[in-house]
């Protein structure tokens, strides 16, 4: 029944946009077709419909104006349930409607399943939320592009950071043996060592233990250049406090577990000069509010997760094909990876890969009791 | 050597802060047989009894000792009139049904307790603040310990002292001595045995403030959920121990602490509460009543 009712909607939609195509430019072949595909239905649905109302927003604004090179957008709908073989029924279905490029698609392994259908078909696609690494670091799919931060890209910052500017030799990393933590530092673990970097100690300790003297006594031991730690906050300040009680200046560097207020809070004078990765902050950036602020008007709710990403990506997609004054592949994609453009995630463009230039994460430093971006 | 010695005092603080802890567990075990799952939260109440006092009194402007001393004794007035609260509507009522009813109980007033405090107050970290200044005296050693370490090895110290001068000289503690021997016969000769009862659960509750208060300023912070992971390490110690015995529920603490440092610092923390647990196993198995509880035989 739901399926039905949404199928219907989905109809509706459709004509909806056809005949507001028609009525501007009185030939269907003439509008530029963005295929919008994701889980619009289902459990998941919480993470497409962002995408789905982003591409709305930003096509409605660029029809207002007249369109790009003179032709209106149509949206193209395509619901994968975040299924990977949904997701290559759906990606069929658009390669046949004619579609020029796709935002989409939502979960990794949907996306992966249909980006050889697109490739096969010449269409770039972009996706708002698909941070699985191998997407765009393995080179198998030319056509994908994204703007959000993969998995790994957190981890290799704190590598980069801390070969370059904090010039580290030997490095200790501590995790609390958690899903996140353990994952974050076994990650960090291999990037160092793949960057030549020692890492001598690689332990998870108790989280919520009453006392964690032994395991900095350990530290001090190795005589480490620098302490990485993987987990969450609570642990993160009591280990830095007794280290700092112990008289070792050891820098500390953690992940965005720990870049939150109570970190610093708890730590109190100790946080001083730790360093901490985290997402860069968007909520300051104008475009970031004006959309934000066309959600909350046109559906009188806050956005939902991954809206910002989208609502840049589309207007990535489409400002590409502007500036390439066709929806030739090739045009396309190179101008993707040459242009800039100003989104709510900040001015972006893509490198060879398909990641997004200038998104993801910012190095912070705890300096006079707040969170200071240095790199 | 000298990592040996560094160790060695991180294994006598966190065994010192579960010997707090478990003093009143064993106390408790001791007079009523009872394993008392709630005490983890009389000594997480405390911590908080003392933070909201401290976060008071520091608003106005009060001498930094003069707070350190109110936070303490109200903390623990506090905490003591939790401890008798508790007694009297979790356990008194069960006193006569089977002890499995008394456990389940228990963990009922634990769980009670938490989500209290956590709905109470919040489920986030609160930064306890280092009430004690550091003591310049202990500078020298400070790679080794630090003021709140020094404080929490001679409190367990202190407390572990009075606790057994209590019982074993005093005219509370012989009754004390009494009713855990047999509860009836204790009546019999003239013993108000609920009242005995009512002491050493606020005795016990006491102990667990001044360790509450000691270790939220040794360790930091303070949530809701502290008195639960501390409960069960201070209760695997007691257990250990020998529970029911106060010199034993300190040994027993201290042996698990030490375990815990050494296997941190020469094999790996990622197993150090694997390794404690078999060395607790290993222990049993040899002397199946801790290491200094006496072997009494079973009452039918």
């Amino acid at each position: 029944m739901k399926r039905y009712a949404s199928k219907r909607c989905l109809a509706a939609i459709l004509v909806c946009v056809a005949v507001f195509a028609f009525s501007g430019v009185g030939l269907a072949q003439d509008t530029i077709k963005l295929g919008v595909a994701g889980a619009h239905s289902g459990d998941l649905a919480s993470y497409g419909i962002p995408s789905i109302r982003a591409a709305e927003l930003v096509t409605k604004d660029i029809n207002a104006k007249g369109g790009i090179l003179g032709k209106k957008i149509e949206l193209l709908l395509g619901d994968d349930a975040c299924k990977p073989e949904l997701a290559t029924n759906v990606a069929t279905k658009l390669v046949s409607d004619g579609v020029n490029v796709v935002l989409g698609h939502i979960c990794s392994g949907a996306t992966k399943a249909a980006l050889n259908i697109y490739a096969s078909a010449s269409i770039p696609v972009m996706s708002p939320s698909a941070t699985n690494t191998e997407l765009t670091l393995s080179g198998d799919y030319p056509n994908f592009f994204r703007t959000i931060a993969y998995d790994d890209l957190q981890a290799r910052l704190q590598v980069s950071f801390a070969r370059d500017v904090l010039k580290v030799k030997r490095v200790a990393c501590l995790h609390d043996k958690g899903d996140y933590g353990k994952g974050q530092s076994t990650l960090a673990k291999q990037f160092f060592e793949e960057a030549g970097i020692e890492v001598v100690l690689f332990e998870g300790v108790t989280p919520g233990a009453v006392d964690y003297s032994a395991i900095v006594q350990k530290i001090k031991r190795e005589n480490v250049d620098l302490v990485v730690w993987g987990a969450y906050h609570p642990e993160a300040s009591k280990i830095v406090t007794l280290m700092r009680k112990k008289k070792m200046d050891t820098p500390f560097m953690g992940a965005d577990g720990i870049k939150d207020e109570t970190f610093i809070k708890v730590a109190g004078e100790f946080a001083e000069g730790v360093f901490a990765t985290g997402p860069r902050d968007n909520t300051k950036n104008p475009l970031f509010i004006a959309a934000k602020k066309a959600h909350q008007d046109a559906f009188g709710e806050d956005p939902g997760v991954f809206f910002p990403e989208a609502y840049s990506a589309t207007l990535a997609l489409l400002n590409a094909i502007e500036k390439a004054g066709s929806t030739d592949f090739d045009a396309v994609t190179k101008a993707l990876r040459s242009e800039y453009v100003d989104t709510p995630v900040g001015s972006i463009s893509f490198d060879q890969n398909g990641d997004a230039i200038g998104i993801g994460f910012s190095v912070y430093q705890v300096k006079n009791g707040v969170f200071t971006t240095i790199q | 050597m000298e990592y040996f010695i560094e160790l060695f005092f991180s294994g006598l603080t966190r065994g010192s802060i579960y010997a707090l802890i478990a003093l009143g567990y064993t106390m408790v075990y001791g007079i009523i047989q009872l394993i008392n799952f709630a005490h983890g939260e009389i000594y997480m109440i405390g911590a908080f009894t003392a933070l909201i006092v401290t976060g008071v009194l520091t608003y106005y402007g009060w001498p930094h000792l003069a707070i350190i001393l109110i936070a303490a004794v109200l903390a623990i007035f506090y905490s003591a009139a939790y401890g008798w609260t508790m007694e009297r509507i979790a356990y008194k009522p069960l006193r006569d049904a089977p002890r499995l009813s008394a456990l389940i109980s228990a963990i009922g007033a634990s769980l009670f307790l938490q989500n209290y405090v956590l709905l109470a107050q919040t489920s986030d970290f609160l930064p306890f603040p280092s009430l004690i200044s550091d003591f310049a005296f202990l500078d020298p050693v400070s790679n080794l310990f630090g003021t709140t370490d020094f404080l929490i090895y001679t409190t367990t110290g202190v407390v572990m002292a009075l606790l057994t001068f209590l019982i074993k000289f005093t005219r509370v503690g012989k009754a004390m001595r009494a009713t855990a021997q047999d509860r009836h016969m204790a009546m019999l000769v003239g013993i108000d045995v609920n009242r005995i009862i009512s002491i050493t659960f606020i005795i016990g509750s006491a102990t667990a403030a001044i360790g509450g208060v000691l270790i939220a300023s040794h360790v930091g912070q303070i949530n809701f959920f502290i008195g639960f992971i501390a409960g069960i390490k201070a209760f695997v110690a007691a257990v250990l121990g020998g529970i029911g015995s106060l010199p034993g529920a300190v040994l027993g603490s201290l042996v698990l602490g030490w375990t815990e440092a050494f296997f941190t610092g020469y094999v790996s923390s990622d197993y150090e509460d694997v390794c404690a647990f078999v060395i607790l196993v290993i222990i049993l198995i040899f002397r199946p009543s801790g290491l200094l509880g006496r072997s009494g035989v079973q009452k039918v």
